[in-house]
């Protein structure tokens, strides 16, 4: 087995609560962050991981879920705006090497891309699949 | 000149007056509609409503053209987020950030935010420094609180009114940066006096601060 990694969840909706879930899963060592304790109800059962309380673009809250020692911060909350500071504070603050954050905007995407950040836009990947996938289907049944 | 204000209510309205005031063109963003309206209504300004940190919308506002860029809601990455837009890909030359968080301040200059200010953070440092003293009329922290400019009124009474600089023998670390007599604004020397109804412009390191305000008013601070 690879070696576990220390990952930092931030956000435990949809996407947060199937990384947290997914990577404990693995056998990775998770913290998921939330600002509403009810968040975490989307964790499975097997989930063995910490969960941390609080509004994540506080740096006390990053401090509590050890930031400085993740591998990889992941930026799954709801907001665009709260993943993209974030994911700056965990770069540039906590120095991690690994940061990945959601972005739902596409031209928030792109400025923030040529900042060197990391960043996966549901969006933009449905939209892709989408369109793919319609041309795939005038190719193979040309009307 | 224009500058955009992204954020809503009392702030943005008084901050749009002194804009205008100074001979700026102000162009708000705000989120809430019925501010907006309100805002429209009173104001000789141009008023979008929708998300200050969204692209089309800063575009749509001038961001461009603008000389600076001001965020004031009370959510720290929207504002963090709206000013590093406004920088990028606008090249808004200078942008200032309110964070609600004091911790944030020191992480925004770090992200890029030319000027950081935390009410929080100004509140703290007012009463810190004794600001509540009637001589007191004005106090400005700079450099993260490193240094502060007090603006100080001299009155009939004070151990400082009638002397000379010299004779002062003001604390190491302090210093009088200017007097405002009237219409007149000097850089006092060491025969110069002070007199009632000066204002002085008094420069200190916070260690310092105490030791100066002593020295010129008698109190104890």
């Amino acid at each position: 087995m690879p070696k576990s990694l220390f990952i930092v969840v931030v956000g435990c909706g949809r996407l947060g609560s199937l990384l947290a879930n997914g990577l404990s899963r693995q056998g990775h060592n998770v913290v998921v962050v939330d600002r509403r304790e009810e968040a975490f109800a989307e964790l499975s059962v097997e989930f063995s991981g910490f969960k941390v309380v609080g509004d994540a673009v506080e740096s006390e809250t990053l401090r509590k879920a050890r930031a400085a020692d993740a591998d990889c911060i992941i930026a799954a909350a709801e907001e665009d705006n709260v993943n993209l500071m974030v994911a700056q504070v965990a770069k540039e603050v906590f120095g991690v090497k690994r940061v990945i954050a959601r972005v739902a905007e596409p031209a928030r995407e792109l400025a923030y891309r040529q900042l060197n950040i990391e960043t996966v836009s549901p969006t933009s990947l449905a939209g892709d699949h989408v369109l793919m996938s319609l041309a795939r289907d005038q190719k193979e049944n040309p009307s | 000149m224009k500058a955009v204000i992204i954020g809503g209510g009392k702030v943005v309205y008084f901050l749009a007056k002194v804009f205008i005031s100074k001979g700026y063109e102000p162009v708000i963003i705000d989120q809430d509609k019925e501010d907006c309206l309100w805002l429209s209504q009173q104001l000789k300004a141009m008023v979008l409503h929708g998300d200050g940190s969204r692209p089309a919308l800063l575009e749509e506002a001038g961001a461009r053209e603008a000389v600076a860029v001001l965020a004031v809601t009370p959510r720290d990455q929207d504002n963090l987020v709206a000013c590093q837009l406004a920088a990028k890909m606008f090249g808004v030359p200078r942008t200032l950030a309110l964070v609600n968080d004091p911790e944030n301040q020191e992480v925004f200059h770090r992200l890029g935010v030319s000027v950081a200010f935390s009410t929080t953070h100004i509140m703290a440092t007012l009463i810190e420094q004794q600001a509540g003293l009637e001589e007191v009329v004005n106090l400005l922290p700079v450099a993260q609180g490193k240094v502060t400019v007090t603006e100080l009124l001299l009155h009939q009474g004070l151990p400082s009114v009638g002397r000379t600089m010299q004779e002062l023998d003001m604390p190491a670390g302090s210093l009088i940066g200017a007097v405002i007599r009237g219409e007149q604004v000097m850089v006092p020397r060491g025969p110069d006096r002070l007199q009632d109804g000066d204002r002085l412009l008094l420069i200190s390191t916070p260690e310092s601060y105490g030791p100066a305000l002593r020295c010129l008013m008698g109190k104890e601070v």
